[in-house]
């Protein structure tokens, strides 16, 4: 499978926004969240298609989310995920003495999964952080 | 019939607090929204939708959530908190402030350490503005004065979708106009640049559209004396393309371009071609308009606060905005995102001396963000229980800090179901505040402002007020007893 080296930022966004007020258990939410925008040049590197599912792995975790074209490219190597449960995954939890974990500029790997499902986000929580 | 609709309504989502919302009502239930944003929109029209609200009080048993009385729930709750020794109690940002000044008097009951969602957000800023100062001024301010706005690492058409339009570019001041004819206008012309690559492509079978080329040359409307906004971004946002001109720069090198300006404004030169991505001479052209208007802002947001350098690129920010006030009028603000973060801020400040992170273990508040702030604590695994009131930090704080959040007995009091209420092991339900609820919360440039109660809640769900009051009872109750 290819793999690209980015860098990944997540951020808000207004279908985020709507989705979280919607309810976090939607379907709007999960469509607007569990999604990856990355710049149209680096999915046709890596042979993916929109809707496609993409692995990203970072040194703290790995996420699956769903490929999205960007609408304002270029961007070349930069993914953007919107804040939620499957970016929380993989950002970096070190605040380097500031309270604040990086969010932003996060250094990733992403890679197609056509195999690989994107959680709900009842399977999320039952996968990641189970109660005993 | 005639519906009532009730005007003026503050909308309780961003730290904007549009306060121009007319919301009409019929039969205890809003049945239209004018004037709100669409996440406004979707809050006022969907938040009563009985799947994705809490209006039953839960308890853990057995692993699985069960109904329990309103009683039983707060009780329970009381038991976690005193049988905890070191307890995190954290959110405050979507709750009033006469919730937050209670949750610190039960914070100084149990001993533990109470942060609220600045801690993820601004909280760099706040350090930084501790360090520094800051020069700032209120938001009615900017929409009669400013003549040039500079959203640095920020998306007001995501974060604060009226921000614009209400308070800078897009507003009519008294002293500077609208500039949004001339937004339209770009738009006009980006459409049809669009349209003809669109055609390019089509006629030449490219399967990847060409990327657009990008004029990085100053447009002449930056230099004339009238309302300009200035984007600076690592990413082509919507606010981006709503401004005269963006500025991209480098992911994690913000620092080196605050500072670059910085050198630039002094009047000094630089040896490079260019700093984090951007020619020199476009900084020079961009430092040079920064210089030349009347009274600037820039608004800082989240890129700065979450890359790296965190405070650092803040310090850089305020040091700019200090600069710039020896050649002309300029002032800055963070764009507080999160309701009523700054109320929080507020809040915890008046009450204890410190913004946020307030450790209460040792019966007196410290405040050490890095060591105090809940990220860090529960990284470490030092917190042995959790109230969360108002926020859901499973869903936003990293992974590493969820673990061992959920790990430990938790209590959320939400009107929402959140990943946070999915997985603790006592939820409250409350009401909305601003919407079933009175109170008080802060916009972003520190004006309090009264919220609405609008509807009734249903009767099971009380406003966080008296949760939190019925818990400090039962707190002090139970310590009375475990003394006697």
């Amino acid at each position: 499978m290819p793999k690209l080296n980015v860098s990944l930022l997540t951020g808000r966004t207004i279908d985020q926004g709507c989705g979280k007020e919607y309810g976090k258990l939607s379907q709007e939410y999960w469509r607007s969240v569990a999604i990856c925008e990355m710049d149209p040049h680096d999915m046709k590197e890596l042979g993916v298609k929109e809707n496609e599912n993409v692995k990203i792995t970072t040194d703290y975790g790995s996420t699956v989310v769903r490929a999205v074209k960007s609408a304002r490219a270029p961007h070349p190597n930069m993914v953007f995920i919107p804040y939620g449960p499957w970016a929380s995954l993989i950002v970096n939890p070190r605040t380097h003495g500031t309270g604040m974990p990086s969010f932003k500029g996060v250094p990733a790997q992403i890679e197609p999964a056509p195999k690989e499902k994107v959680l709900g986000l009842r399977e999320l929580l039952q996968e990641h952080y189970r109660k005993e | 019939m005639n519906m009532p609709t009730i005007p003026s309504v503050t909308c309780p989502v961003c730290g904007s607090f549009c306060d121009d919302i007319e919301l009409t009502i019929k039969d205890n239930v809003i049945t239209d929204v004018k004037n709100a944003c669409a996440v406004g929109a979707a809050k006022f029209l969907s938040y009563a939708n009985p799947h994705h609200r809490h209006v039953k009080p839960l308890i853990r048993k057995n692993g699985e959530l069960v109904e329990a009385s309103l009683d039983e729930a707060i009780r329970k709750s009381a038991e976690i908190l005193t049988d905890a020794s070191y307890p995190i109690l954290y959110g405050w940002s979507c709750t009033s402030c006469e919730a937050t000044r209670l949750g610190l008097e039960l914070a100084e009951e149990v001993g533990g350490v109470i942060d609220n969602t600045s801690t993820v957000c601004h909280g760099p800023s706040i350090l930084s503005i501790q360090d520094v100062g800051i020069s700032t001024c209120t938001l009615g301010q900017i929409r009669h004065r400013a003549d040039l706005v500079v959203y640095w690492g920020s998306n007001p058409w995501s974060a604060h979708p009226r921000h614009v339009e209400r308070y800078t570019t897009f507003s009519q001041g008294r002293f500077q106009t609208s500039a949004w004819r001339g937004y339209v206008s770009r738009v006009a012309a980006t459409l049809t640049k669009k349209r003809l690559l669109r055609a390019a492509n089509l006629i030449l079978m490219r399967d990847v559209p060409a990327p657009p080329e990008i004029d990085r040359r100053l447009p002449p409307t930056l230099l004339q004396k009238k309302r300009k906004m200035i984007v600076v971004d690592v990413r082509r946002t919507r606010s981006a393309e709503a401004a005269d001109y963006f500025l991209q720069v480098e992911p994690n090198k913000d620092y080196e371009l605050l500072q670059a300006l910085r050198l630039l404004i002094r009047d000094e030169e630089i040896d490079v071609d260019t700093v984090a991505g951007v020619p020199t001479e476009i900084l020079e052209e961009v430092a040079d308009v920064m210089i030349n208007c009347e009274f600037g802002i820039l608004f800082f947001g989240l890129g700065l606060t979450m890359s790296e350098g965190k405070l650092r690129n803040i310090d850089a920010a305020l040091s700019l905005v200090r600069d710039l006030n020896y050649r002309t009028k300029f002032v800055i603000m963070p764009m507080r995102g999160h309701f009523n973060v700054t109320g929080a801020n507020v809040v915890f400040t008046w009450t204890t001396g410190y913004p946020y992170a307030v450790d209460f273990s040792h019966g007196y508040p410290r405040y050490n963000p890095g060591e105090t702030s809940v990220v860090d604590i529960l990284c470490r695994g030092e917190a042995d229980a959790g109230l969360i009131v108002a926020s859901d930090p499973v869903a936003h704080f990293p992974r590493e800090a969820v673990q061992n959040l959920v790990k430990k007995p938790l209590i959320a009091i939400d009107p929402q179901v959140t990943p946070t209420s999915l997985m603790a092991d006592v939820v409250i339900p409350s009401a909305f505040v601003g919407i079933e609820a009175e109170g008080t919360a802060y916009r972003m440039d520190r004006v309090p402002l009264p919220l609405k109660k609008v509807v009734e809640p249903p009767e099971t769900c009380l406003p966080d007020v008296e949760i939190l009051q019925r818990i400090l009872h039962e707190v002090r109750r139970l310590k009375r007893e475990g003394k006697a």
